[in-house]
């Protein structure tokens, strides 16, 4: 698919060429690298020891160097370094602490040249001199780093790291005679090859193993390190103090790192576990990676630039079995994909918005939200220096302002804290919660609840008041509650008001339904609504049914629902429940039930006004032949749930789940019911509404969400002495060695509530001062004070 | 004083625990103090540890203030000083790593609810037929507001809880059959399927449970006085022992047995000593002499492993478990030493391919977080820790012994280090040292104070103990890696 890439190299002039592509190897890779002419690669692992030559289409085997019957476990490669300066020169780190050298010249099949066996455990990394011929680094499990001189038998130096595992060890390119060092306890250390006794310098880059290491090509003192801590780090070591001067956040643990030639602030990285990825990063850019290869399906465990000077050509070996040629070109670019835009609301209806600049530019001439009342209240412009990225360098934000007045939320905060969502018969929840939206003014809302009341319980409940009110106005305007018709409603979502004026005469009930239900629905007789895009005709219909259908409700039905009681809330639960209980045993068939009903059929048909337009005496008389099942409205009320939530109404929408409970629950899918949840539970939140919000946290059926209040239950209490956090206990401090709070009563240590007089001080057990207050008026300790207790 | 009010608290609240479980036992002789009104509980015998004399046992109050503040821990975090905690406190720099591990595991933040984390510490002792961490545990299960129901047995839980039973199984005996298929049917089981994270925290509490057992087993860790079998009811002139204390065989009588021989064969141990420590010098020399073939070290590796399964004590009688603890799993026949006689194989597992500190680590931490810390953390306080002293020797380096215990734990398992040559752990490891460790972490419920005293008789209590503590964590980080490895391979 791909075709040619030419690229010209700096250093020998001749010509690289390839494509992404991939080959199979027999087993998983460990470690490759790749030979000075960038034509030959070199693949090891526990049983793969192989090379290949890339050519243009495809990798081709060229030797097997794993020879011999029994292949011994000095082949089994934990790390493989080809010398950049001899292309028949390569070293092999096995698994047992063999450190073996290959000689590709030597004419016999079996190319091993010499075994070092000094280590006495797996040797982590070999690695050669960037310039001297015959001198190579080994460091290994066992803590020790050790220079081999090629030309004898043993080592030259051993270098004792003092401490756990080498991890790593690379040759300064630059400086000759240094080379840094990683370790299994998360420090790096320079060493000076002459001098073995001691480490230049020594510095803790990470939390955890640091498994990897590579120095800049071009920069002498960059040394980029990367961790088991997710962690790549750039070191500048020029200074006196190593300093950390670029921090990559990646997602797993890293493996390995490797500088992109030519490319100065660019490195790839790879995982030790679960990511299968290998990442190019811009160090500058540490949240995106610049480049990203998806080829492996297992984790890549060796990377390696094909050529000193080309950056677009990066060969990987994977535990997949798998050797990847990747092209720069080819790389997805996670940058591409990524959002550049972020949108957020305020906790008013203010609204932020970033983009790109160049986005905003040409459409700044434009107003930014058309037609509404709202304006940009300021329109910043930022622009950050250090970002490299021409394109993406700069961008603005806007933030809009909701007009002062208009967007207050109130009405939010008071629903919020007066609506009363379990702990009563279901028709008295509808009814308070009709009358606290009644009383904030919002009608429609009020509405909604005393339908959702008729649908699901019995009518002979329904009072006077709210049944004519539910019925219309055209005829009964003399009762006063129906001024309440002449809407003042707000939408809840935009904050936007609007007025709903209306004549009396053009109302009928499915309309006035119609008006209180939705407030932006573009209606042709509203001249004031405005701006409303919302698509939300198929309500008219839905709603002129369900206004018929509401006293169709037969005997069997109203039998079905009981006043459900929701679990009793105890003052301090020491614990609240885990375990989802679910409502109480429903639909319990309750004999007194059936003259009631009987009785209510009476009520409503004696309320109903008088008049013409009006079927509802017939209505109520159908009403004992129809036999509409249980579960009739729910399609109704769901699709009514779901118009709220998209009105920007999540109160409504989850009040209503919960008051309804198992009613509805099943015929909303689990996600958005999450979904509306959270929301709700965010907004109160960020009005401080911490106690209304975990009753919701605790009501709601949702697994999800029940569990958000089980986590981060920890409370952390400071000494009243010394004034230091109580780490592990809440009652003894482990610094003064003294217990934190007595009771003033019974002089024992209080372990869970304390209260206190703000007035003296003194305090204790809940129970004890509650009852001792009862009897007495002066502090139980004894001070005299007159304490007060409310 | 803290820790008598400790026992008391602990005893009110296990009252109704004991009546629950109905120790057939103890209920007998219950009645006998009826007549005062009162029934006092007394402690059974010989302190925190059946195995090590209670005045070689640290005494609560003359601790140093290092201890002092675990002890202060443990017991705010537990609400008891247990025995397990008396033990270890051997060790103090492991104890408080091992505390903060279990704490963390038990009571803090993580994906499964309190009371199953404390069921499924109570399923994966009771598959070693661990009693005294059983009874610890359904205390606690019941505390945190575990369902009583579950208690008949692992069929009156949750089917989430069941299907973990298999897991629970195959880690305890034989880990190395975990497969991907297992940890598939654990995370696709539609209702009742576990999320990966719950499932790494189950892992994590199975292991510690599993390589708890075998401390207490290994250690002879006595009942708690609140718990079935930790106290009596008896005046103290009817007897000593309880029936419940007889379940592993270690009746006064074996007792007294051990020691009449361990007099007379004082002399022979002290030269035990001395032929340990000439050996490691020896090897530490002659290391670098003599150099085995790789065939050599691949088959030492082999016949080490295979080996591991043949040695087993000659006592070896059948124990059923005699208490009600086997209500808590079922097929009580499977066990670990099935497969020695069945002659199975282990495959291999090559610790370069798959390691704790890089695969195992990442694993654990990612999806469960900070757990993989701490155990890390107690991995290397257990693996490094060392007074530098064998027996009546000082500054000995004993990184070599430790090596070899650890790496026998793990051959047994079909662990195999590539770096390490398994020709020394036949020079260092005796016969009986053998069949004490294979025990412990095997079939912990078969060891018994005359395994416990034959071995190194020489050596100090508390390095027995250090031993134990070797064992335990080396078991627990093999059974960890098979699963974790099995997590990973069902993940790519």
């Amino acid at each position: 698919m791909e075709k040619m890439s030419r690229v010209t190299t700096a250093l020998s002039g001749s010509v690289l060429t390839g494509r992404t592509m991939h080959c199979h190897l027999d087993a998983p890779a460990n470690a490759i690298s790749v030979c000075r002419d960038a034509a030959q690669v070199v693949v090891a692992g526990r049983s793969i020891f192989k090379i290949y030559a890339i050519e243009e289409e495809q990798f081709v085997e060229k030797l097997n160097l794993r020879v011999g019957r029994k292949p011994s476990l000095n082949l089994s490669c934990a790390d493989v370094v080809w010398h950049q300066m001899d292309e028949n020169l390569l070293a092999t780190a096995a698994t047992n602490g063999v450190v073996v050298t290959w000689n590709l010249g030597r004419p016999s099949r079996n190319k091993q040249d010499q075994l070092f066996t000094e280590h006495k455990r797996t040797v982590n990394k070999v690695c050669f001199h960037p310039t001297e011929a015959h001198v190579l680094l080994s460091g290994s499990q066992d803590g020790f780093m050790k220079c081999f001189d090629l030309r004898r038998k043993d080592s030259v130096s051993t270098f004792s790291g003092q401490s756990e595992s080498v991890r790593d060890v690379q040759f300064s390119i630059r400086d000759y005679f240094t080379f840094a060092s990683t370790f299994e306890n998360g420090n790096v250390q320079l060493w000076d090859i002459r001098r073995p006794d001691r480490c230049e310098r020594m510095f803790t880059a990470h939390n955890g193993p640091v498994f990897c290491c590579d120095w800049h090509p071009e920069d002498r003192g960059w040394l980029a390190t990367g961790g088991r801590d997710k962690m790549v780090k750039v070191w500048d070591m020029a200074t006196h103090r190593a300093k950390e001067v670029h921090c990559v956040q990646t997602i797993a643990s890293v493996a390995r790192v490797k500088w992109r030639p030519e490319c100065r602030h660019h490195l790839a990285t790879c995982s030790m576990m679960v990511d299968h990825n290998v990442y190019v990063w811009d160090v500058r850019r540490p949240f995106v990676p610049a480049a990203m290869f998806e080829e492996h399906r297992d984790v890549t465990t060796g990377i390696a630039w094909r050529h000193p000077h080309d950056p677009s050509f990066l060969l990987s070996g994977s535990k997949d079995s798998t050797l990847c040629q990747h092209l720069f070109r080819d790389a997805s670019q996670p940058v591409e994909r990524a959002n550049p835009e972020g949108l957020c609301y305020g906790l008013f209806g203010d609204l932020a918005f970033a983009a790109k600049e160049s986005l905003v530019a040409t459409e700044s001439g434009r107003k930014p939200y058309a037609g509404d009342r709202r304006h940009p209240i300021f329109f910043k412009r930022k622009l950050d220096p250090a970002e490299p990225f021409a394109g993406l360098a700069s961008s603005a934000l806007n933030v809009f302002e909701i007009e002062p007045g208009s967007g207050s939320m109130s009405w939010f905060v008071d629903t919020a804290e007066r609506y009363a969502l379990a702990g009563r018969p279901l028709a008295e929840l509808c009814d308070h919660n009709a009358k606290v939206a009644r009383e904030l003014g919002r009608n429609q809302v009020a509405q909604t609840w005393i339908m959702l009341r008729i649908i699901y319980c019995s009518p002979g409940l329904v009072p006077t008041t709210n049944l004519n009110h539910s019925v219309g106005k055209g005829s009964s305007c003399g009762l006063p509650l129906m001024n309440s018709f002449n809407l003042k409603d707000m939408a809840p979502g935009l904050g936007s008001e609007t007025r709903l004026d209306r004549s009396k005469g053009d109302t009928r009930s499915d309309t006035v339904l119609l008006d209180s239900s939705a407030t932006l629905i573009t209606n042709e007789d509203n001249e004031e609504t405005e701006g409303s895009d919302v698509p939300t005709d198929y309500l008219l219909g839905d709603v002129e049914g369900e206004d018929d259908e509401l006293y169709l409700l037969d005997p069997e039905h109203a039998h079905s629902e009981e006043p459900e009681y929701v679990l009793p809330q105890e003052a301090f639960p020491l614990r609240h429940e885990i375990v989802d209980t679910p409502p109480g045993p429903e639909h319990l068939q309750d004999k007194a039930d059936s003259p009631h009903v009987s009785g209510s059929e009476a009520d409503a048909a004696s309320l109903v006004p008088v008049d013409s337009s009006f079927s509802l005496i017939s209505v109520s008389h159908a009403l004992c032949d129809s036999r509409l099942p249980p579960d009739f409205f729910s399609a109704l009320v769901c699709d009514m749930l779901r118009f709220y939530a998209e009105q920007g109404d999540v109160q409504m929408a989850v009040s209503v789940l919960i008051v309804l409970g198992e009613r509805v629950r099943k015929d909303i899918d689990e996600q958005t019911q999450e979904h509306w949840y959270t929301s709700y539970i965010d907004l109160l939140q960020r009005f401080c509404l911490w106690n209304v919000s975990n009753q919701v946290v605790k009501l709601s059926t949702s697994r999800a969400i029940s569990c958000l209040n089980q986590a981060s239950t920890t409370l952390h209490v400071n000494c009243s002495h010394c004034k230091r956090p109580m780490s592990s206990r809440g009652w003894v401090c482990d610094r003064c060695r003294r217990c934190a709070s007595m009771c003033a009563v019974c002089h024992h240590v209080v372990k869970g509530l304390f209260v206190w007089c703000q007035g003296c001080s003194h305090g204790g057990h809940l129970q004890h001062i509650m009852k001792w207050l009862e009897g007495s008026s002066h502090c139980p300790a004894g001070c005299g004070h007159l304490c007060e207790y409310s | 004083m803290r820790l008598a009010t400790a026992a008391n608290e602990a005893y009110t609240a296990s009252l109704a625990v004991s009546e629950l479980l109905g120790c057939k036992q103890c209920g007998g002789s219950r009645g006998q103090d009826e007549e005062l009104g009162i029934r006092i509980p007394r402690p059974l015998g010989q302190g925190p540890s059946r195995f090590i004399p209670e005045k070689e046992i640290l005494q609560v109050g003359s601790e140093d203030a290092q201890m002092h503040t675990l002890f202060a821990d443990s017991f705010a975090a537990l609400g008891r000083l247990d025995n397990i905690t008396l033990v270890m406190v051997f060790h103090p720099q492991y104890l408080e790593s091992f505390l903060k591990t279990q704490h963390y595991l038990l009571q803090m933040d993580g994906p499964l609810p309190l009371h199953y984390r404390h069921y499924i510490g109570i399923m994966a002792a009771a598959r070693h037929q661990c009693s005294y961490l059983v009874n610890l545990h359904v205390n606690d299960f019941l505390h945190v507001g575990g369902d009583p129901k579950w208690l008949n047995g692992l069929e009156n839980a949750p089917q989430k809880l069941q299907n973990l039973g298999e897991l629970n199984k195959v880690l305890a005996h034989r880990p190395w059959l975990i497969t991907k298929e297992h940890i598939e049917g654990l995370l696709k089981a539609e209702e009742h399927s576990w999320s990966l994270a719950e499932l790494v925290h189950a892992v994590v509490l199975l292991t510690h449970y599993h390589s708890l057992a075998s401390f207490t087993f290994g250690c002879g860790i006595s009942p708690e006085i609140h718990c079935d079998g930790g106290h009596t009811f008896r005046p103290p002139s009817v007897s000593n022992y309880c029936i419940c204390d007889i379940t592993n065989g270690n009746h006064s009588v074996d007792e007294m047995q051990v020691n009449s021989a361990g007099n007379v064969s004082v002399s022979d141990s002290f030269f035990e000593v001395e032929a340990l420590m000439e050996k490691m010098k020896q090897l530490q020399e002659c290391r670098e002499e003599e150099e085995a073939s790789q065939e050599e070290m691949a088959s030492r590796f082999e016949i080490e492993k295979r080996e591991s399964m043949f040695v087993f004590s000659s006592d070896d009688d059948e124990v059923t478990p005699a208490r009600d603890v086997s209500r808590h799993f079922e097929d009580t026949s499977y066990g670990y030493k099935d497969f020695s006689r069945h002659g199975m194989h282990v495959p291999t597992f090559r610790v370069q391919d798959y390691c704790w500190e890089d695969h195992g680590y990442s694993l654990v931490n990612r999806l469960y977080p900070d757990v993989g810390q701490l155990i890390d953390e107690k991995f290397h306080i257990a693996y490094n820790l060392t007074y530098n002293t064998m027996a009546m020797h000082k500054d000995v380096d004993t990184s070599m012994l430790r090596r070899a215990i650890w790496n026998y734990i793990h051959c047994m398992f079909g662990i195999r280090y590539d770096d390490y040559d398994y020709g020394e752990i036949n020079q260092l490891l005796d016969r009986s040292f053998k069949v004490y460790i294979k025990t412990v972490v095997c079939t912990p419920e078969k060891v018994t104070k005359r395994m416990y005293d034959s071995f190194w008789r020489q050596f100090k209590h508390s390095e027995k103990v250090h031993v134990n503590l070797l064992l335990i964590e080396a078991r627990m980080q093999a059974e960890l890696l098979y699963a974790l490895r099995a997590i990973t391979r069902y993940m790519t």
